[in-house]
This record gives C-alpha cells, structure tokens and sequence, in this order.
C-alpha cells in the first residue's frame, strides 16, 4: 500500500488514486512536423528510471486532480508531491 | 495420571483448570495455559505428522510460529480450519485436532511406502519426471495431490463473520518479548499511541521460559506486571494471539488476530478471526530470533528439538519432551537447556559442543553439575525408528566418539533474526558474524530491537528495547521529558558461537540430513541444485522449493545460507536470504476477505428504474457495476422468444429502454468547443447550439478509446455521453489533458451520469408516445429534426430531449432528474399502452444496433481498431490536430491487410455464429491454419428473419461478398459465411430522420 501525499486532500491510500505514467513529458506543439520515430519517441519510450521518479497521479476517488509524485521506485518511498501550478 | 511427561510442579499452566480435547479422536488432557502441541508433549505423542515427500514421522520441533512439522487441522465441517500449528494454538476444552498429511491414517501411513520403494526423490523430481508423458499428468496429479498433505478445506460456507479494523497508533511495537515489552513501556510513558501485538496467547515471549530475574523480580513474573501495566495505560492497545504477518510500503501493517473459543466474544466458534490494518507512524520490530537446527543423518526423528524449545516446555508449561537428553550445539545458550533439564530431573547424558574450548559461565555450570561435556564434538546421526533413540557421536576429525542412548536430542546451531517482516519491505539487512545470520538495519521508521538484532544478553535486549520504544516515540513527534528507565537484569558472560553448516568430512554425506523439513529438503538436494548450476540462492529455493511450505522456512532458509555458503566456498554474507512474501505464517482466507464477500464483494450500481424492472420480471445483466435490465420474459417465453418480441416491437411500434447507465459529462466554459475539438477526431466548434454528433475520441495511439453522442446546450456549454463502462476513465482523461497539458483552456468537467436519468424511447410510434406523455416541446419533424436537442418538460418533469438513435428507428433519448425518473417511466409506459409500448433490455438494444452495423467499443474494437478499421474514416478532420491523429499517418495504420469491420450473413440463414470464432478463408488440417479476423457481435435479427454478424476481418472491406468460413471451438465444424456491407437495416438511415 502506497500512502499518497494528495496536495488538496493530505495522505490517502492509494486505492483512491489511479496512476498516469511519468509525469514532464509534454505533448509536441506540432505532431505533424515529427517524424515516425520521434512520435514514437514522445508515444511509448519511458525512462523506467531506477531511484527517483516523476509521476502522475489522478485521486479518481476524491478531489479529482492530477498531480505530480515524486517515487523511489526501489523502495517505493514517496518523496513529495507537486501540483502542476507548483512546477509552471 | 495421564500425562506421563508433565513435571509436578512449575509452569504456567492453571493446574487448577484442566480440560479435554481430542486428537485423531484419542482424549488429551491439558490444563488451561497449554498450546496443543505442550499437551501432546506431556500426554507422551511424539508422532503429529508425515513429511510431505517421504511420509517420514515427524514431530513437534519448536515451541512457537517456526515449527515445520506441528500444522494440524482443527474443528470440523464448515468451521474446521487447516494450516494450524499445534505449537501455537491454545488448548481449549472439546477442541478437534487432527494430523494432516498421513493416508490412511499416522500410525499406518501407506504413504510412506514412497519412502520405502524408492527411498529418496531428488529436487527437480517433479520438473524431470511428471512432466512427460503429459497423457499421464491426470494421474500423477491425483497422487500427488493424495500425497501432498496441507489438510483440507471447509466442506460448506464459513457461517462466521470476520472483521477488518483500520487503525492508527503512533508506535507498533511488533512482539512482545523483552525487548517489545521494553519498548511499548517505554513508548507509552511518552505519551504514545501504543499497539503491541504478539502471536502468543500470552506476553512474555521468551522470558516466560528463562529462570534469570528483571528488575529483581522472576522474568515471567516481570512480564506479567509488564503486561497488566499496558492493558490498563491510556492510548496503549495490547493484541495477544496477534500475529503481524505482512508489512508493505509506506509501513502498512497487516495483523491477524485469531479470536479463540474461551473468549466470550466468539463462543463456540474457532476459526473467528481479525485482521488489522494498522498505519504506525514509527515501528518497534522485536520480532525475536528463531533458534536454527544442526544437520546430521536423521535430524528430522520426532525426538529432536531445538533446544530452547526444550526449554520452554520444562520452564512455561511444566513438560518434559522425553526422559534422557543429549544436548548438540555450537553456542551458550544450549547449556542453559542442559541445566534446566538437570533441575526438572531428565538426565542428561552428553553434551556435544562444536567448539573446542567453550569458556562462558553456562558451560561452567554445566560441567559443575556433572553434565559430560564433549568439546570438538558433533552429533553425526540420530538412531531409532519411530523416534530418536540414540545419538552418535564423533569427533570434528572424524574420530567416532561413541553412541549415547537418549530419548530427546535439543539442538542448538544458534539463533537465527526473525527479519521476515523486516525483508518482505525489502528493507536493508546486513550479516551478523555473532550469530552467524542476517540482521535487519534500522530504517524508514522501523526499529529493530532485541534478538531480532542478533543481541541475545537478556540485559542488553531490555536497554536496547527501551531505546528503541524512546527513539520510535520521539521520532513520531511524542515527547512529554520523560526519559524511560531500562529494565535491569544481570548480563550473563557468553562464549561466541561457532558457525557450523556441514557434518566433517565423509560424515556429510550420510544420509538422509534435512534441511527443510516441511519441503523434504535434503543435504543431497541442494548439492544437486548447486551441480546443476542453479546457485543464487533464489534459484535453489525454486530448484528444491526450499522454504516453500507454509512454515515460510523460518528454520530451513539461515541453515540453507551457510550449508550453500560453505558448499561453494563462499562468505555466506554473499550467499543472502531468500526474498520473504507476507504472509508470515498462515492466515485463513475468511479473515483476509473480512466481510467484502457476497453481496459487499463489489458496489452494485442500480438506476431509478429498479423496482419498476424488478417487478415486470426482467432478467438482468452485470454491465461493469451496473445492474441492466437485460430482457423482459412474460410467462413462459424463452429468452430467445422474448427478444424477438421486443426487438420486433421497436421497429414496428415502439419500445422503451432504461439508459440511465450512460455516462454524462457536462463541459462548461469559454474553450469548451476548443477542448473537444481537440480529443474528438471531428470538429466541434461550429455545432450550433441544441445541435447533436456523434463523437470518436482516440489514444494518443490513434485507437479508439470511446465514441459517443455530445450536445451543444448553449454557447458555453456541452453535454458528452460516454459508453456505460468507459465513464471514470473518459473523465480521467480528459482531465489529464485540462490539468496537466493545456492548463491554459478555460473548462470545467462535471460528471452528472447519476444525476441525470436517460430513458430512451424508439420506434415509429414514439413521437405519438411522448406526446401522449405531455410535453411543451414542439415534436414536428422539422421543429425537432433528427440530431437536435431540446428543453422543456416531460409528463410534468423537466427534461432535456435528444432526438438521437441507437436503433435506427425515431427516436427520443429523454434526460430528466433521477429523483423524477422512475415517475417519468411510468408517465411513458401509461401513455403508450394505447401504441403497445414494450419494455426492452440490454440484449435488444444489443440485436437492433448490430443490425444498424453500430460497434460497440470493446466489442468491435479491442484497443487495436483504428476509425478507419471500423469504417468511420469520415469523421477524421483533415484541417485541424486531434488526439491520436499523428498515429494515424503511421505506416501500420494505412497497411491494406488491416482488421476491417464487415457483415457475415451464414449460408443457413437460422445459424448463429459464435462470438469469438476465428473466420478463415477456408477449412484445413495446416496448423496454426491463418486467421483472417474474428466474429465480434452475433445476433438472430428478428426483423430480418435470418441470422446476422458483425466480424473484424483482414482485408474484409476490399472483398465484400468473399466467401469465408468461421471455425467452432467446441466441435471442429466450419460454418460457410459470405461477408457483406456491415448495416444489414435500412442502410440508407431512412427511419431515423423520420
Ligand atoms: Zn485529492
């Protein structure tokens, strides 16, 4: 069981929560202008990183937001947790 | 008297309090304070089970959760529970007990024949030999499963109910020995929230069994004043008969709490239990040490046992295990079991020391008792059948030493950390040289303490407790100036341990030397495991499957790190420990579900409608959580006759169908029409207000996701109806997209699906229906043309009205309030009695848009299908982006043999094909035979008289009319189909727009 640091709601169980995949990873400004393998790029290649991760989380069973955890993803250990007003 | 082995006098148990209970059906007296195993002990039954390859005896090993051999099966019928250890299951007046893995029956076990014929099976046996020739697996999986003995399940449903408790503490002290005693005292004079939990039915662990003194009083004494003292001080929780089996991220703590029948909370049951969820912000791990066994030939004869349990029984429950002792170790604190079988009066004949010169205070004592003390000396075999009878004796050099009769043999290789919670965290462990074993490293709030450190000086366990019960009180933000005082007790001067893994020499090849007793481990199997290569300590436990059992290997996986260690010439600090899974030990399967079973297992989601559905008989259909009204039978009709009489009733007159499962999002603000330009594949902008379209929102992969009707319902804002299943996750996406990537677009999402109740009306006569209902919305075909929407009221209720369709009929989708809903249906119902108005389910509403060639995402499509797949490659803009549509210019997507949705109308126009089958181009005995696409929807369409399918087929749309065939599973038929245009109903959408 993961507690998650919900940046609106404090720690909750992560049953509330649905994972989004790891987080700083904008959508290109002109997907036209890519070529197959950069969209690819942007579509499936993840770092998979070991240590620590930026993720996204989505409290699907409270306030509805999505935000940003940070992971070790050896331990599991939750480092912090961001909103996205915080990172712009 | 009739327990031969219980001592007159000493002990815990209430003497005063004798009771019955049976094992195999033979009477066992005990007294109130014995665990079964104590009583068995004392009633001289050395025999509780058979080894689960070779069916050898075997018996009670340990006093506590680490026995391999003790599981028992307890109770009967439904509450009857398998997986017990005798060692830790109170005696109780009337308890059944039975042994479980000896056919047909522990005296004569015919099992053991396996023993006898082909004496030992090696590791890997089942990997090498039951694997072929596969026509045989039914047979060897019926003897195996005779042969593998973990007791049987309840033969009913468990009539008891189980409770989960969520908690909260400040520290959760795990084990209550020593050092957990010293460290919840401690805690709680800070003003802690305290929860101490410990699997035995009383606290004390191991100074119940010890004649030393704390704080100048007996330890078990000191344990019992400890103990009162928690269960009456403020915020401090004690669990007995609590054994914490799983610690998971973020500290989680999974307690299992067995509720026995002498408490007057669960009279007459057994198998009642709790499972606590505990959230501490800091834990006290005093889990304790498991003492581990030595390896010599026959180390597994009832009649060896460790030799603290020994101990224990002398000490705690009066009992001694046998009449004439002999004593194998290679530490101190087996002496101390020499001397407290002196004091009980059991002779002891030898004790074989590995160490050469053993100088602590105990083997002092022991010599000045006269206790024959053999330094350099080994046990190499155990001698007797049924039980140990002898011990043979042998120098370190090899030189024999002589064999010693004895009826009991304690064995002591040390003691081994308990670190199982501390390693299913994964949490840091580092090698202990004192103690020979792995100890678990303080770390994110966990504390260890007390011999679960590898500290086994009962003065140093107390401070060490008490500093850790402080430190994890202070670090949860608890301090009130208090600094708890350490319990005192004398330290006792020790020798050092010497490690000893293999018997010397020749002497470890005798055989048979167990490793792991509950798995039938051998020395010889993991030398095999190692010649074959599988040398991580991983691979030769799933080699050998040692520590598999359900004793987890609390004692089979620290003497497997140094005999592997020793094996292959390496540190055993390199060798490690096998990866620990909760749980610790067994954990009955009722108390994990607690009470989310049955009708609590999952939340059912109903609409309005429900009673109405109910009562007009309907059948009904689990879509996700909702409960739908799958068809409406009257008396006597087939399901079959039942749809056709509803499906022929939309297109003839009209039907009513309860929609209300469909999500509902409503867009609001100033770039909504923005925001769904962007994840719909259409353009959105221009929709007029109270105007409709049909939606398909793609992954960023160019898939389809979900499709759907949305409405324009002003200038600013919009109503998405998303596919019933497809709700949650649609608005989490498109939430995803609003917080995280264009956090710049002024919308807002509101999810209204249960707010807003959809009943759908269809047919040619629902104009007619609706009217008769009352409305003050105007309903002439160009006032309210088809793909429009209007406000206004129905039958007295105000609705919102979509003039859209899922049938191909006319049609009106009416959204009113859900509290007004089920007075609207009836509204509808009364009004269009006149027009047969018929109730109609999920399965119609199935039949009527197969034949309109309507996919259903995830029926047609599968997370594969492209729009242009399922031929809606109309509604991809060309002029603006849209999520997903840079995929769709990938070369895959364009690939001319790509899944294509098309009809297949079968040659015998009354056979429906099965959903599922694989459609070929033709019958064949090649195998795999080439797919060419599969059937997705499969209906008999009433209207059409004949049998219809929609199927996803490579290259279908180029060669419609192509003849193809679609294979049976379950009778290797293929059926002849010709493929055809996927809308088999009024393919020029004339009905609609009516
Ligand atoms: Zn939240």
């Amino acid at each position: 069981m993961l507690l998650i640091p919900c940046p609106w709601c404090g720690p909750r169980e992560d049953d509330e929560f649905t994972f989004g995949g790891e987080a700083d990873i904008p959508r290109p400004a002109d997907p036209a202008a890519l070529t197959d393998e950069q969209w690819a790029d942007y579509l499936f290649m993840r770092d998979n990183r070991r240590g620590h991760h930026r993720e996204q989380w989505y409290h699907t069973a409270g306030c509805r937001r999505w935000f940003i955890v940070e992971r070790d993803t050896v331990t599991n250990e939750i480092l912090g947790a961001s909103t996205y007003g915080d990172s712009q | 008297m009739s327990q031969p082995f219980r001592l007159d006098h000493g002990g815990r148990i209430h003497r005063d309090a004798p009771l019955q209970f049976t094992f195999d059906g033979r009477p066992i007296d005990a007294f109130r304070g014995d665990t079964v195993a104590s009583a068995l002990l004392a009633n001289g039954v050395s025999l509780v089970g058979r080894s689960l390859k070779y069916h050898r005896p075997r018996g009670i090993v340990s006093a506590g959760a680490e026995d391999p051999n003790a599981f028992v099966q307890l109770g009967h019928g439904a509450r009857t529970l398998p997986n017990r250890l005798a060692t830790v299951t109170p005696a109780t007046p009337g308890l059944e007990v039975r042994h479980v893995n000896a056919w047909p029956s522990l005296d004569f076990d015919l099992m053991s024949a396996f023993g006898l014929a082909a004496p030992f099976i090696p590791a890997g046996f089942y990997y090498k030999t039951l694997m072929w020739p596969r026509r045989l697996w039914p047979l060897y999986e019926h003897f195996l499963r005779h042969a593998a003995g973990l007791g049987h399940a309840p033969n009913a449903p468990d009539p008891d109910r189980y409770d989960h408790v969520h908690a909260h503490c400040d520290v959760l002290v795990v084990g209550a020995g020593p050092a957990g005693l010293a460290a919840a005292r401690a805690a709680a004079q800070t003003g802690a929230r305290v929860i101490v939990a410990d699997e035995q039915a009383e606290f004390g662990g191991g100074l119940l069994a010890t004649a030393e003194r704390v704080d100048a009083l007996p330890a078990p004494q000191w344990a019992d004043v400890a103990a009162a003292q928690l269960s009456s001080a403020p915020g401090v929780t004690v669990l007995p008969n609590t054994t914490a089996f799983g610690l998971y991220e973020s500290n989680l703590v999974l307690l299992a709490e067995r509720l026995h029948s002498d408490q007057p909370d669960n009279a007459g049951s057994e198998s009642g239990a709790r499972v606590w969820r505990v959230l501490p912000k800091q834990i006290v791990l005093a889990s304790g040490a498991h003492e581990r066994p030595l390896l010599f030939a026959n180390n597994d004869r009832p009649g060896v046992l460790l030799a603290g349990a020994i101990s224990t029984y002398l000490n705690r429950y009066a009992v001694a295990p046998g009449s004439r002792a002999v004593v194998f170790t290679n530490n101190d604190s087996a002496y101390r079991t020499a001397l407290d079988l002196a004091d009980a009066g059991v002779p002891v004949a030898a004790i074989a020391d590995v160490r050469v010169d053993p100088d602590g205070n105990l083997p002092a004592q022991a010599r000045a008792q006269g206790i024959p003390v053999h330094t350099g000396a080994v046990v190499v075999q155990a001698h007797g059948r049924g039980r140990v009878a002898a011990a043979e004796l042998c120098s370190l050099d090899g030189a024999p030493l002589g064999t010693v009769e004895c009826d009991l043999l304690g064995v002591s290789g040390g003691f081994a950390p308990a670190l199982h919670l501390h390693a299913q965290a994964s949490a840091p462990m580092t090698w202990n040289p004192e103690v020979a074993a792995f100890a678990p490293q303080p770390s994110h709030g966990i504390h260890p303490a007390g011999a679960v450190t590898g500290q086994l000086d009962l003065a140093s366990v107390l401070r060490q407790g008490t500093a850790a019960g402080t430190a994890a009180a202070a670090a949860a933000g608890c301090s009130n100036g208090h600094t708890p005082a350490a319990p005192q007790a004398a330290e006792t001067p020790t020798s050092d341990l010497k490690p000893y893994w293999l018997p010397p020499g020749e002497l470890a090849r005798t055989k048979p030397q167990f490793v792991d007793l509950h798995e039938d481990v051998t020395l010889d199997d993991l030398r095999l495991s190692l010649r074959e290569g599988y040398e991580s300590i991983e691979h030769v436990k799933r080699y050998t499957t040692l520590g598999m059992g359900p004793d987890q290997g609390k004692l089979a996986n620290p003497l497997a790190t140094g005999v592997i260690a020793e094996l292959l010439g390496r540190d055993p600090a390199t060798v490690g420990t096998p990866r620990h899974r909760p749980a610790y030990s067994p954990v009955s399967l009722g108390a994990i579900a607690g009470r989310h079973i049955g009708p609590l297992a999952d939340p059912v989601r109903v609409t309005p409608m429900q009673e109405w559905h109910e009562s007009a008989g309907a059948h009904f259909e689990n879509v996700g959580q909702w409960r739908r009204a799958w068809y409406y039978p009257h008396p006597g009709e087939s399901m079959h006759e039942a749809v056709a009489r509803e499906c022929l009733a939309v297109r003839n007159r009209v039907g009513i169908l309860d929609y209300s499962t469909l999500g509902k999002i409503e867009i609001t603000g100033p770039d909504a029409g923005e925001f769904l330009d962007r994840v719909y594949t259409n353009a959105w902008k221009r929709l007029r207000p109270g105007r409709c379209r049909y939606g398909l929102m793609l992954g960023e992969d160019g898939m389809i996701f979900d499709d759907g009707v949305t409405a324009r319902l002003d200038d600013q804002r919009y109503l998405m109806f998303t596919s019933t299943s497809n709700a949650a996750p649609v608005l989490a996406w498109l939430e995803q997209w609003l917080q995280t990537e264009w956090t710049d677009l002024r919308v807002y999402l509101t999810s209204v699906s249960e707010h807003w109740s959809n009943i759908a009306l269809a047919g040619p006569r629902s104009r007619d229906v609706l009217a008769a209902a009352g409305t003050d919305i105007p309903l002439a075909r160009d006032d309210f043309p088809f793909m429009t929407f209007r406000e206004g009221h129905v039958a007295g209720v105000p609705a919102r009205v979509f003039r859209i369709s899922f049938s191909g009929e006319l049609s009106y989708e009416i959204n009113v309030p859900a509290d007004r809903a089920r007075h609207v249906w009836e509204a509808l119902l009364d009004a269009g009695r006149s027009f047969g108005i018929t109730p109609y389910g999920t399965e119609t509403m199935h039949v009527l848009r197969a034949e309109k060639g309507f996919i259903i995402v995830g029926q047609e499509t599968d997370g594969s299908v492209t729009p242009d797949d399922v031929g809606l490659g109309r509604l991809l803009s060309r002029r603006k982006d849209f999520l997903g549509k840079r995929s769709l210019s990938r070369p895959d997507s364009a690939r001319p043999d790509r899944k294509q949705l098309v009809g297949l109308l079968t040659d015998d126009p009354a056979l429906v094909l099965p959903e599922g089958g694989h459609v070929v181009d033709a019958p064949g005995r090649r195998r795999p035979l080439p797919m060419r696409g599969h059937v997705t929807s499969s209906y008999f369409s009433p209207v059409l008289g004949r049998s219809i399918a929609l199927a996803m087929v490579s290259g279908g749309r180029a060669a419609l009319g192509e003849r193809l065939y679609v294979a049976t599973l379950h009778d290797d038929r293929w059926l002849p189909v010709r493929s055809c245009h996927p809308v088999f109903y009024d393919p020029e959408g004339a009905r609609q727009h009516v």
